[in-house]
């Protein structure tokens, strides 16, 4: 059956509190999602005083803050820390987001942070994305033909065509969409999800493609495509502000499109 | 413990290339029942209070047969499509998985069926 409780090796118990340096004048309270594999301890959420007075507008300032003033041994993924590589997706006060284009203003009062939902967790905030990766590799993400490459110049594409690719090719796969989705929590193994249905919608309706039907043939399928219910936590979610349920339902258009 | 690659797991048995009748199918009876359902709610608050023979004389009349026999087959074709999405979104045991996927089909089945024959038999 679908998983309705959390198993019992991933119950969340009260952690640690790191009270607010002395002196600090305007204190908000992060509480965080712990868990470490390198101990038996089931997971527990951390509380962090922090002054934000003291501290970046963005929740990533924040996590960054503890990390290099208060604890290092918090762990999650950062880079790019403008909404660009995707790194930092976690569940901000109850919604999948990224944490640097997040701000903490935002949030009313205590500031809870839990990894990207119904996923492995490697440690604390850093979910395991090899199965999101491996689904991504399975659409086969890259410009496919059977003409050859013109010699001398590039594949053309028209100003309107390349204007369909508006809105798929900003996703950035943060996996906010799909780690928001109940159909992706019960059947990851075989739903594709919204982020990689987005990416094989983005290949499908780009006009340079050559194989829009073998395309279609490998998402035609009651699990790796229609598994979406069109309840649109996908399109709710995301932090780039695209629209991936749109995306699968456009899949879905096109497949009725071809039978007749 | 399994050495399978990820990509491996998810390429698995390949793709089943159906599953669009399944969702059209759906859309088509879900908007049969639209107006169906519409006139049977209003046909049946119309009949609130009438007498038995009154019943039977509503649905004696073959407009009324016909479009009931209608609804009762959209909705049950609808009902084991839903049920079965439900059942494949939750029941992972694979056993289980087809027991109650064949017991909710064929139960439709035999409602449907006992469902038109009582239509004729009050209609015919």
């Amino acid at each position: 059956m679908a998983e309705f409780s959390l198993p019992a090796n991933s119950k969340i118990g009260k952690g640690k509190t790191w009270a607010a340096a002395q002196g600090a004048s305007r204190v908000r309270k992060f509480n965080i999602y712990r868990w470490s594999p390198d101990d038996t301890k089931t997971p527990t959420v951390d509380t962090y005083e922090i002054d934000l007075d003291d501290c970046g507008p963005m929740v990533l300032d924040a996590l960054i803050k503890i990390k290099n003033e208060i604890d290092q041994t918090l762990t999650f993924r950062r880079s790019c820390r403008e909404g660009i590589c995707g790194s930092c997706a976690m569940n901000i006060d109850g919604t999948n987001t990224l944490a640097c284009t997040k701000f903490i203003d935002e949030v009313k009062d205590e500031v809870n942070i839990y990894p990207l939902p119904h996923m492995k967790v490697v440690k604390d905030l850093i979910p395991d994305l090899n199965n999101a990766y491996a689904q991504l590799a399975s659409i086969e993400p890259w410009l496919k033909t059977k003409s050859p490459p013109p010699p001398d110049k590039e594949r053309k594409q028209s100003p309107e065509d390349r204007k369909k690719l508006d809105g798929l090719y900003e996703c950035i796969l943060c996996f906010s969409c799909a780690t928001s989705c109940p159909s992706y929590w019960w059947n990851s193994d075989r739903y594709l999800g919204p982020a990689i249905l987005l990416q094989a919608y983005r290949w499908l309706i780009d006009s340079r493609d050559e194989e829009t039907g073998e395309r279609l043939d490998n998402l035609e399928d009651p699990f790796r495509l229609y598994r979406c219910h069109t309840i649109m936590n996908c399109s709710k979610t995301c932090p780039k502000g695209l629209n991936p349920a749109k995306a699968i339902a456009e899949i879905k258009k096109m497949m009725i499109a071809r039978q007749g | 413990m399994s050495f399978k690659t990820p990509i491996g797991r998810v390429r698995g048995l390949g793709s089943a290339k159906e599953g669009t009748h399944h969702w059209w199918a759906q859309r088509v009876t879900a908007v049969a029942l639209v107006p169906l359902t519409l006139w049977f709610v209003y046909a049946m608050t119309s009949l609130a209070g009438a007498d038995h023979a009154t019943a039977m004389a509503w649905l004696g009349d073959p407009r009324n047969a016909i479009l009931t026999i209608l609804l009762v087959i959209a909705t049950f074709h609808h009902v084991q499509l839903g049920v079965q999405v439900v059942i494949e979104d939750y029941v992972h045991a694979e056993g289980m998985k087809i027991v109650v996927l064949m017991a909710v089909k064929l139960a439709c089945v035999a409602l449907v069926v006992a469902a038109i024959f009582s239509i004729l038999k009050v209609a015919l």
